[in-house]
């Protein structure tokens, strides 16, 4: 069980690596990655609403949704959740955590239209429907994994694009298509972890 | 009267065009784009859903109560890519597998909430549906581009067609993400280059692209640099 859970994780993080592996989040990645303090704040909000989305979204799902035959409205019943699970979790945070809060609050509005955190909800329900253990814990082990793989690709490309303000580049690559490239580098390089959470928990 | 709607339409193609000048939806222009024949499929449903939206928001824009419109726009636009799911679903099932999650992730496209952020809610139902619809073909034209490059690189197909399997074996790497992240990045450079020789700004991931720009102030006086960038 434990072992499972494991796996789930770091394949989350490695193999299945939100940004570098299913492109979900590109905006955020391109946006908000230009300073290490940013990179971290985001990431660390993305995986507290994707946790938090994922434990609401799938009892849903699966105890109101199907249920009642209404499997098609999921994509606008979760964007709603998600939506009205940000405003709250910046309310609160403003009105009990504020020191929390401004170090994490100011990303939750960009958050409501991260597709990781939409992608995530669903992609742990198709992962349910194929595989009959994939339950709850798993689905919110999984929303976890995906939120720590969005924070290591956010802080190792930021501090990529540190160094690569002081390079110089060819006036047409400048701002946007070299940062592109670099990201393209890097998800070469996590094509290298491919098998890898397989071949070390079996 | 008409040159003036024919440019709102026109606009969305080259001048402002959404993946290339004002960067915008990269996630999905990213994923689905392994092959030309998902290019197609995406960027049909996403013209519908940009049609669409910018008709109902366009017209319900002195109704919405400024307050709530980003919910209300949410609202509609996953009303609206519903209906596409369902079609797409029931007319072309093979679409609906190959473009998977991405499907229902139209929703959080940033080009569907930027358009009725930055036209519809100001303009006309009839120039807001021409703006749709420019924006739409844009983003299926850039779809195009980069899945044709990457699926002839990859597999060494277009469309499904074989065409150089006699001489040149297929790069797999083109269909992989880091090929998606490459082939996007040269296209945007040369995207740049050319508007380089027409005086204009080069391609920027600013705040200025971004739908929620407005409700993220305390984000941009964080990031100074944001503000520099924007320089509107």
């Amino acid at each position: 069980m434990l072992k499972s859970l494991v796996a789930i994780f770091l394949a989350a993080i490695l193999t299945e690596n939100y940004i570098l592996n299913k492109f979900l989040g590109i905006c955020p990645f391109l946006g908000v990655s230009k300073k290490l303090n940013t990179a971290t704040g985001m990431s660390l909000a993305v995986t507290v609403v994707m946790v938090l989305a994922t434990a609401v979204t799938w009892p849903i799902y699966t105890y109101l949704l199907v249920p009642s035959g209404l499997a098609y409205l999921q994509t606008i019943v979760f964007i709603l959740i998600i939506a009205a699970l940000v405003q709250l979790l910046e309310i609160t945070l403003r009105k009990y955590m504020p020191p929390l809060y401004n170090s994490l609050g100011v990303y939750l509005p960009l958050i409501t239209t991260n597709c990781a955190v939409l992608g995530v909800t669903m992609l742990v329900l198709e992962k349910g429907a194929a595989d009959p253990t994939f339950g709850y814990v798993e689905s919110l082990v999984n929303a976890f994994g995906a939120g720590i793989g969005f924070l290591v690709a956010m802080v190792l490309f930021a501090g990529i694009r540190e160094r690569l303000e002081l390079c110089d580049i060819p006036k047409s690559l400048r701002g946007l298509p070299i940062t592109l490239i670099a990201a393209s580098l890097v998800a070469v390089s996590f094509l290298g972890f491919n098998g890898l959470v397989e071949g070390m928990l079996g | 009267m008409a040159k003036s709607l024919f440019q709102e339409f026109s606009k969305g193609i080259i001048k402002e065009n959404p993946v290339l000048r004002l960067m915008l939806g990269t996630c999905a222009t990213l994923a689905v784009t392994t092959a030309a024949s998902n290019a197609i499929g995406m960027g049909a449903a996403t013209t519908f859903v940009l049609v669409c939206s910018n008709a109902v928001i366009s017209a319900l824009r002195k109704v919405i109560p400024d307050k709530v419109r980003i919910p209300a726009y949410i609202t509609v636009i996953a009303a609206f890519v519903t209906i596409v799911q369902l079609l797409i679903q029931a007319y072309s099932p093979a679409l609906d597998k190959s473009l998977g999650i991405f499907l229902p992730l139209i929703v959080v496209n940033c080009i569907i909430l930027g358009r009725a952020e930055m036209y519809a809610n100001k303009n006309k139902v009839l120039p807001s549906i021409l703006d749709g619809l420019g924006m739409g073909v844009g983003f299926t034209v850039a779809l195009l581009m980069t899945g044709i490059i990457r699926e002839l690189l990859g597999a060494g197909t277009v469309f499904g067609i074989p065409i150089t399997s006699g001489f040149m074996p297929p790069i797999i790497i083109f269909i992989l993400p880091p090929g998606g992240f490459f082939v996007f990045g040269m296209l945007i450079a040369l995207a740049n280059r050319i508007s380089e020789g027409k005086g204009q700004k080069p391609a920027e991931l600013g705040c200025a692209s971004c739908p929620l720009a407005a409700s993220c102030t305390k984000l941009m006086a964080q990031e100074k640099d944001c503000n520099r960038k924007e320089g509107k």
